[in-house]
């Protein structure tokens, strides 16, 4: 393994010309445990602003592990612990710090799940959700980003006559997308995807890539996938990780063209995963 | 290796497992109509004997030492009193603990023991809660022989099984919406007040109205209390003409119930009395019937919404 030390791979690749935007969020030398057991060995990693950077590897590598360290999801159950920081631009807080409340943390961060994972309310209720437990409870202020955010997520058009209806009467694909209306109604600062299609049918999973892609132009986007075709098209920065180390990290382009590491050229070619 | 591979032989084999799928069929159909049977034949010789005693006077009438003069108003009256301290009692601190235990509670030795307890406490046998009530709600507390001892005691009776039925509905919803939910941000209280309660509700109603039906028809800790046998006159009414309207005394009224008439009434030697005891075990099934199917409907209408 050590050939493979993260330490001296992941550094951020900090590219000049269109890509170059400021960090958004870095995790520093992060290590997780589960209990006694190790899932993350110290990862290093920039997330740049209105970027999609993309984790891939194969399963059991660690990459929904890392995403959930981000909004501090393995706070919810005992026995977690973890080791080293992730700090958020530009205030510099550390999202990890015992100091920083969980709460405060998902309220700045939104996640999308794997499965589509709406409540069993209505569709306008779904998305109110987020600014209800903010306190917000101006019936206008809440249709207007309600509306906003559904059609942030390219679905207003579809569900707009019927915003009082159960979410639950949706289809998979349009479930996903209320979910990211859920996520984006609350104006995240990083919107944080955990392989978003892979319960969706080829259509379905087009338009949510390319929601992503429109997403972007507003909000960070940290995005695993167990597709690499769709790190590919979606991000602008790929980290590839096996066995909870980060192996590489790059610009998108030059990761799939040119990759450093035999390891990573094996997996994004197919021989391995 | 000593696989079938001549196609007589295959259909020969298939049509041997089919038979025995058809005997299978035939015994679990035979144990579904025995124990159905037998209660279709209590519940109709009782039905046969009791309905012809029917009338209203028989619902409106106290009890009397002239059997076709007695009636179950009292008792009838006493069983919903009952119940409605019981519900009182049990639905708020059986859920309360239900949701601490699965949203609050840490996971360690400790609620192990606890969760192992609960478990048990459903299985003990219901005389011991009465001379648990006897002595503590009875005498320690000074509640007296009255509705509201009963109430209390039939409400500890419930509460494992309200505990069990809320931790049982409370663990039905899905992981993915409760961390959907804390996702957003909500605190604890918010994602058990707006999610994990609502999606709940039905399981812990039907819960609930499961142990009400069977408290209902708990004889042993109520007599234990010192319920009476005879008594001919209602409790104060809740409601009253004059201010406050709203009366608490009849929780401390002295009291019976409808299993507790029954009995009455079976250990008398006049057949006549049997009859009587017949009609009010009658209507007591159908009491029961009514909150079983009231706990059907709930649920099919609270879960409409929900699919998982």
């Amino acid at each position: 393994m050590a050939a493979l030390s993260p330490a001296a791979t992941a550094v951020d690749p900090r590219p000049q010309g269109e890509l170059a935007t400021p960090a958004k969020a870095e995790a520093r030398n992060l290590s997780f445990y589960y209990g006694d057991y190790r899932a993350l060995n110290n990862l290093s990693l920039v997330v740049h602003e209105q970027r999609v950077t993309a984790l891939i590897g194969p399963s059991g590598c660690g990459k929904s592990t890392f995403l959930r360290c981000f909004n501090r999801m393995h706070d919810l159950y005992p026995g977690n612990r973890y080791e080293g920081e992730i700090r958020l631009y530009p205030d510099d807080t550390n999202l990890l710090a015992p100091s920083v409340d969980p709460i405060e943390v998902r309220m700045r961060l939104s996640m999308v799940f794997q499965k589509a994972n709406p409540f069993p309310k209505s569709i306008f209720e779904n998305v109110a959700y987020g600014l209800r437990v903010r306190g917000e409870r101006s019936r206008r202020a809440l249709a207007d980003k309600v509306e906003a955010a559904l059609q942030g997520a390219a679905l207003w058009d579809e569900v707009k006559d019927r915003l009082h209806k159960p979410a639950f009467n949706l289809s998979g694909g349009q479930q996903q997308r209320l979910c990211i209306a859920r996520a984006l109604a609350t104006d995240p600062e990083i919107l944080l995807f955990d392989e978003p299609t892979s319960a969706l049918d080829p259509i379905a999973t087009a338009s949510i890539e390319e929601l992503i892609t429109e997403l972007k132009r507003h909000v960070t986007i940290l995005i695993v996938t167990h597709n690499m075709q769709q790190a590919a098209r979606v991000s602008d920065y790929t980290a590839y990780m096996y066995l909870g180390e980060l192996i590489e990290f790059g610009v998108t382009d030059e990761l799939f063209i040119r990759p450093k590491h035999k390891q990573t050229e094996d997996y994004i070619t197919g021989r391995f995963g | 290796m000593a696989y079938v591979k001549d196609l007589g032989a295959i259909r020969a084999l298939i049509a041997s497992r089919k038979r025995w799928d058809h005997v299978f069929a035939l015994v679990g159909f035979a144990a579904l109509m025995i124990g159905v049977l037998t209660f279709a034949a209590l519940f109709a010789d009782m039905a046969l004997q009791g309905i012809p005693r029917l009338n209203w006077d028989f619902l409106t009438n106290f009890p009397s030492r002239r059997p076709a003069q007695a009636g179950i108003l009292a008792a009838w009256v006493g069983s919903c009193l009952v119940m409605l301290v019981t519900a009182f009692f049990a639905v708020p601190l059986g859920v309360a603990t239900g949701i601490y235990l699965e949203e609050y509670a840490p996971k360690n030795w400790v609620t192990d023991v606890i969760e192992i307890n609960i478990t048990n406490l459903a299985g003990v046998p219901s005389i011991v809660y009465g001379l648990l009530a006897l002595g503590l709600f009875v005498y320690q507390f000074g509640f007296g022989q009255s509705i509201l001892s009963a109430g209390l005691t039939l409400a500890l009776l419930i509460l494992p099984v309200v505990i069990v039925a809320t931790r049982e509905a409370i663990r039905a919803i899905p992981q993915g919406i409760r961390e959907g939910a804390y996702a957003l941000g909500g605190s604890q209280l918010q994602v058990c007040r707006d999610h994990i309660i609502p999606y709940s509700l039905a399981g812990i109603l039907t819960g609930v109205i499961i142990g009400m039906a069977r408290a209902i028809g708990e004889t042993a800790p109520v007599i234990t209390i010192g319920a009476l046998t005879f008594i001919a006159f209602l409790p104060p009414a809740p409601l009253q003409a004059e201010m406050p309207f709203l009366s608490l005394d009849w929780v401390m009224s002295p009291f019976t119930v409808m299993p507790i008439q029954m009995f009455n009434w079976t250990s008398r030697p006049e057949a006549a009395f049997h009859q009587n005891a017949a009609a009010a075990g009658f209507i007591l099934v159908l009491m029961t019937l009514a909150m079983n199917g009231l706990a059907i409907y709930l649920r099919y209408r609270l879960r409409r919404n929900i699919k998982w």
